[in-house]
């Protein structure tokens, strides 16, 4: 198993960049299924142990509790090139473990927020949690068989977007749909850049 | 009583148990020398013979002989991140491995770098 593992950077070329994009959305919308369908490794899945104060999530009044919770997150690894790899995290699908999501955006590009049209509440604390942390996001709207279909405007509107917000359709199970999420908020993270840099983009430089 | 003798106690408390009880008292890594995108890769010093790497510091060094960040190290070894965390560190301490820690946050990847991960993207 490890020994199929490529070399994700080379130790004795240039600086290694490794970039991080989360995966977000309420539970069971298709972070995993997402993820394993982009990724050039299986899902991987690394655990946390957390103690926390269990006060008010259980509402038990004056009582206060430590419990240890596993959080569990999976991830996988797309190569770009020797010394560029981008890797995909599938957030905690709880809200309870915000705490957890700190540690994951920290130093994140962006975000895809995977949405159900069946129920678009379920990604208000995902869209919530990114707009106030100012992480670039986009939506994935994964249009499970039988669900009703929306135009992106209408997602757009409901979730009550900032307008520049792109909204893509699409599968989670299908690679090329998966494909084009990334790269919507790859360009999406380009756009913003390139926005603050306002007047002087017509000099930009690559 | 030779570090044999404590060694053997220590593998009967257990592969979880007992990292975490090792770091009592002990200053700790923090969480950020050990960013789940870090990448680490061991190096070829020879383990100090008093330091009694247990199995699951072993297994660390195996699998960072190709270097893989703290995330996939985590995965590899099976061991929940908080703990991975604390064997990193006994490694640092002795210089078995070394950390290439993410670019910082302010630091965000330049438009030629992000062209070349839309292209990467769409070659998949
Ligand atoms: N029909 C259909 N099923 C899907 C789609 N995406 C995911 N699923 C299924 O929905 C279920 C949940 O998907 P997961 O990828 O595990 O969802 P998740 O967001 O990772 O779930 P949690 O981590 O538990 O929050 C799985 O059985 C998937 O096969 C889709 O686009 N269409
Ligand atoms: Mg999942």
């Amino acid at each position: 198993m490890v020994s199929k593992v490529s070399n994700p950077s080379d130790p004795h070329g240039g600086p290694p960049l490794a970039i991080k994009i989360l995966i977000a959305g309420g539970f069971g919308v298709g972070k995993t299924t997402l993820v394993g369908a982009v990724s050039e490794i299986r899902p991987l899945r690394t655990e946390e142990m957390l103690t926390q104060e269990s006060v008010g999530v259980d509402d038990m009044v004056g009582v206060e509790q430590k419990t240890t919770t596993t959080v569990a997150m999976d991830f996988g690894r797309i190569t770009i090139r020797d010394g560029l790899v981008l890797y995909l995290f599938g957030t905690p699908g709880q809200d309870r473990f915000w705490y957890m999501w700190d540690e994951l955006a920290t130093g994140a590009l962006g975000a895809v927020v995977l949405a159900d049209t069946r129920r678009l509440d379920a990604c208000f604390p995902s869209v919530d949690y990114f707009e106030r942390r100012n992480l670039p996001f986009v939506i994935g709207v994964n249009c499970f068989d039988g669900a009703d279909r929306y135009a992106p405007e209408e997602v757009s509107a409901a979730l009550d977007l900032d307008a520049g917000v792109p909204v893509i359709l699409g599968d989670a199970r299908k690679k090329e749909s998966g494909k084009r999420v990334l790269i919507a908020l790859v360009e999406h993270v380009l756009d913003s850049m390139l926005r603050q840099r306002g007047t002087d983009l017509s000099m930009a430089t690559y | 009583m030779g570090p044999s003798d404590e060694r053997w106690l220590d593998e009967e408390a257990g592969p979880l148990v007992r990292p975490y009880a090792m770091t009592r008292g002990r200053t700790r890594h923090t969480r950020a020398d050990f960013d789940l995108i870090a990448i680490i890769a061991c190096t070829d010093a020879t383990p100090d013979e008093r330091a009694a790497l247990g199995p699951e510091h072993e297994a660390i060094l195996e699998v960072t002989r190709q270097p893989l960040s703290v995330a996939e190290i985590s995965s590899y070894v099976d061991l929940p991140l908080g703990v991975v965390r604390v064997l990193l560190g006994d490694l640092l301490d002795q210089e078995l491995i070394t950390v290439r820690k993410p670019a910082p946050v302010t630091d965000l990847p330049g438009e030629r770098v992000l062209k070349e991960v839309i292209d990467g993207i769409q070659g998949l």
